[in-house]
C-alpha cells in the first residue's frame, strides 16, 4: 500500500512499467470490445464481406469506444480535480449540480437558438455548468458544514432543483426525451461526426496533467497554497473551467455518467494516494476501464438489447459511494 | 538563501488590526522584530497571537496597518516571491488529500521548484526529514500516523520551503516531553546555524523562556510586554499579561515560572 523507496529512479520505473501495463489491458479491452455487438463485425468478416463491416466499424464502433475511453478517463480526471477544488472527497460534477446545470444551458440553448453550432451549445452549456458549481460553492459557505458527508447532499440536493427547473421547462416545450438522453449516458448514439468534441477534453486532460502540482496544492487548502505562493484564485479558476467543459461535452456526447468522478478518484487515493502527478494516470485509466466494462455489461446483459451505461454506471457507482461512505473513515476525511 | 542588497531586515508591523464585528482581535499593533534568533508569542487564549502570525504570513487580511517583511509589504509582494522569504506552521493541519509525509514535505519546495523537482529540492526534503526524525516514516501516508507524527512532518515540510522567516503557530501542539524539547532545540539550531528567524506562538512560557532570545506578550489584541526572557519572566509582569498568580524560581541559573497549582 506505501512505498517506502525514496523518491528514486527505481520506485519511478516500476510506476511507469505499471501504468504501461494497465494502458496494454486497457488497449486490449477496447479493441475486445469494438467486436462485441448486434451486427457481425469480427476479425473474419472486417476482410471478407463487402465492406459493411467495414463501415460499422470506422462509423460506429470505432467512434464509440475511442467515446468511452475519452468520456471515461477525462469524466473521471474532472471528478479529482473537483475533489482538490472542493477539498471533499465525495463531489463530482454529477454530486453537485454541474452535470445538472449543462444539461439546464443545453436545454435553454435548444430551445432558444436551436440553429447555434453544436460548439456554441457546448459553450453555453459550460457557462451554465460554471455558473452552477459557482452556485453550490456560494451555498456551501452559507451552509455550516459538520461531516464531509454534508457536502455532496447539499450538492446532490442543489443537482435536484436545478434538474426539477430542467425537467419543468423540457415538459412545457416537449423535450423530456433530450433531457433524459443528457442526463442518463449512452453510447449507443455514438457515431463519426458526433463525438469529437470530445478530443478538446482530452486536450484539458493532458493540460490538468501538466499542471497536476497546482491542483495538489490548491487541494492543501487555501492558506498553504497561499503560504507555498500559488495564485490560489487563477488555480481555482482554470480548475472551474476544466470541470465545467468537460462535463458539457460529455453531457452532449454520451449523456451524464453517475458516481464515475467520485469512485474511481477514491479507489485510487486509496491505492496511491491523492498527489496527481502521481495518480492522476491512474485515475484517468480507471476511469476509462470502468467505463469500458460497464458498458460492455449493458450490451450483453440483455443481449440483444442495450442497457442505457448510465443506469449500469449509476448501479455500480451508486454501491461503491455508499461503501465508500460506510467503510470506517479514516480520520483524514 | 541570500537575501539581496537591500538592509536584511526585519518584521515590521505597524498599526496592524484585525476586527471580528465590534470586537478588534489584534487592535492598532506596532512591532518590529529584528532578523535572527527566536521570537516567543505568548498570551491567554484569544490574546489575537494567532491572528497576528495570520496577517504577517498574509493568510489573513488585515483591517488596517501593513506588515513589511524585509522592506517588502506583504500585502502587495508578489506572493511567489513572499514564499520563498517566509513560511508559515498553521495550528490546524488537517488535510482532506492523502499524501505521503516525503510527498507533503516535498510540496513545501514548491515555491522554488514550481513541482519540477530538482536535486537540491530533493537533498533539502531528505534534510528536514532528518532533522525531524521522519526518515523512516517518509513513504507512509499520512492519515496513518499519530498526531504528533503529522506535526512533525508538518515542520519539516516549513523547514523543506528553505525561508529566511519561519512562523510556527503551536508548534508544540500534539507533542510529547521528547519531541516538544526537540522542536526547540530545532528551531534554536534553525536561528544559530542556518540565520534564520523563528517566531513562535507557544503556550507553554517556560519552554518560551528556556529557548528564545525575545518573548512578545499579547492580551486582549495589543502587546503586553516585550523584551528578553529575564526582562518577561517575573510574577509582576506575567501576572498582568495572564490575570493569575504566577511565582517564578531561579532554578540552575534560569527563570522557571511556577502556575500549576
Amino acid at each position: 500500500m506505501s512505498t517506502t523507496a525514496p523518491a528514486g529512479t527505481a520506485s519511478q520505473r516500476g510506476a511507469v512499467l505499471g501504468i504501461c501495463l494497465a494502458v496494454l489491458g486497457l488497449v486490449v479491452g477496447a479493441v475486445a470490445s469494438v467486436f462485441i455487438g448486434v451486427s457481425d463485425v469480427t476479425p473474419a468478416t472486417l476482410w471478407s464481406d463487402d465492406g459493411h463491416a467495414r463501415q460499422l466499424l470506422t462509423v460506429s464502433r470505432l467512434p464509440r469506444t475511442v467515446a468511452i475511453l475519452l468520456a471515461g478517463a477525462c469524466t473521471a480526471v474532472a471528478g479529482v480535480v473537483m475533489q482538490m477544488l472542493v477539498r471533499n472527497r465525495f463531489v463530482e460534477p454529477s454530486t453537485v449540480g454541474t452535470s445538472e446545470s449543462a444539461a439546464l444551458g443545453l436545454l435553454i440553448v435548444t430551445i432558444w437558438a436551436p440553429g447555434m453550432a453544436l460548439p456554441g451549445k457546448i459553450g453555453v452549456g459550460a457557462v451554465f455548468a460554471v455558473a452552477g458549481t459557482c452556485l453550490f460553492l456560494l451555498v456551501l459557505r452559507a451552509v455550516p458544514i459538520r461531516s464531509v458527508v454534508t457536502v455532496p447532499l447539499v450538492g446532490i440536493m442543489l443537482g435536484g432543483v436545478i434538474g426539477a427547473v430542467s425537467a419543468y421547462i423540457a415538459f412545457r416545450y416537449d423535450l423530456m426525451q433530450t433531457l433524459s438522453a443528457w442526463l442518463t449516458g449512452d453510447f449507443s448514439g455514438v457515431m463519426a461526426g458526433r463525438y469529437e468534441m470530445l478530443w478538446v477534453v482530452a486536450a484539458l486532460t493532458v493540460v490538468v496533467y501538466v499542471l497536476a502540482d497546482r491542483f495538489t496544492v490548491v487541494g492543501l487548502g487555501r492558506d498553504t497554497a497561499t503560504a507555498l505562493g500559488l495564485g490560489y484564485r487563477g488555480v481555482m479558476t482554470l480548475g472551474l473551467g476544466v470541470v465545467a467543459v468537460t462535463s458539457a461535452v460529455v453531457v452532449v456526447v454520451v449523456g451524464a455518467l453517475p458516481f464515475l468522478g467520485l469512485v474511481v478518484p477514491n479507489v485510487v487515493s486509496l491505492l496511491r494516494g491523492d498527489n496527481l502527478r502521481r495518480s492522476l494516470p491512474w485515475v484517468a485509466i480507471g476511469g476509462a476501464a470502468l467505463v469500458l466494462v460497464c458498458d460492455v455489461v449493458g450490451r450483453v446483459i440483455r443481449y440483444p438489447y442495450e442497457i442505457p451505461i448510465g443506469v449500469v454506471m449509476g448501479v455500480v457507482g451508486a454501491a461503491v459511494f455508499l461503501w465508500l461512505l460506510l467503510r470506517k473513515a479514516p480520520d483524514v476525511g | 538563501m541570500t537575501v539581496p542588497t537591500r538592509t536584511r531586515g526585519a518584521i515590521a508591523a505597524t498599526g496592524l488590526t484585525k476586527r471580528y464585528g465590534e470586537t478588534a482581535v489584534v487592535d492598532d499593533v506596532s512591532i518590529e522584530l529584528p532578523a535572527g534568533g527566536v521570537v516567543s508569542v505568548i498570551g491567554p487564549n484569544g490574546a489575537g497571537k494567532s491572528t497576528f502570525l495570520s496577517m504577517v504570513a498574509r493568510l489573513l487580511p488585515m483591517d488596517a496597518g501593513r506588515v513589511v517583511v524585509d522592506g517588502d509589504d506583504v500585502a502587495t509582494a508578489p506572493g511567489d516571491v513572499m514564499a520563498r522569504r517566509l513560511g508559515i506552521l498553521r495550528q490546524d493541519n488537517h488535510l482532506a488529500v492523502r499524501l505521503t509525509v516525503r510527498e507533503l514535505v516535498t510540496f513545501g519546495r514548491y515555491p522554488h521548484s514550481k513541482g519540477r523537482t530538482t536535486a537540491e529540492d530533493r537533498r533539502h526534503v531528505e534534510d528536514a526529514l532528518d532533522y525531524l526524525d521522519l526518515t523512516d516514516l517518509g513513504g507512509r501516508f499520512l492519515d496513518e500516523l499519530s498526531g504528533g507524527q503529522r506535526q512533525r512532518a508538518f515542520v519539516a515540510m516549513v523547514l523543506a520551503q528553505d525561508t529566511d522567516y519561519v512562523l510556527l503557530d503551536e508548534p508544540l501542539n500534539n507533542l510529547d516531553m521528547v519531541h516538544a524539547r526537540g522542536m526547540m532545540r530545532l528551531a534554536r539550531r534553525a536561528a544559530d546555524e542556518l540565520g534564520r528567524t523563528v517566531v513562535a506562538v507557544l503556550h507553554d512560557i517556560n519552554f518560551a523562556a528556556a529557548w528564545s532570545d525575545r518573548i512578545v506578550a499579547m492580551k486582549d489584541g495589543r502587546v503586553a510586554a516585550s523584551g528578553t526572557p529575564a526582562e518577561i519572566m517575573r510574577p509582576a509582569v506575567l501576572g498582568e499579561i495572564f490575570d493569575m498568580d504566577v511565582a517564578v524560581h531561579q532554578i540552575d541559573g534560569r527563570p522557571v515560572a511556577l502556575y500549576y497549582t
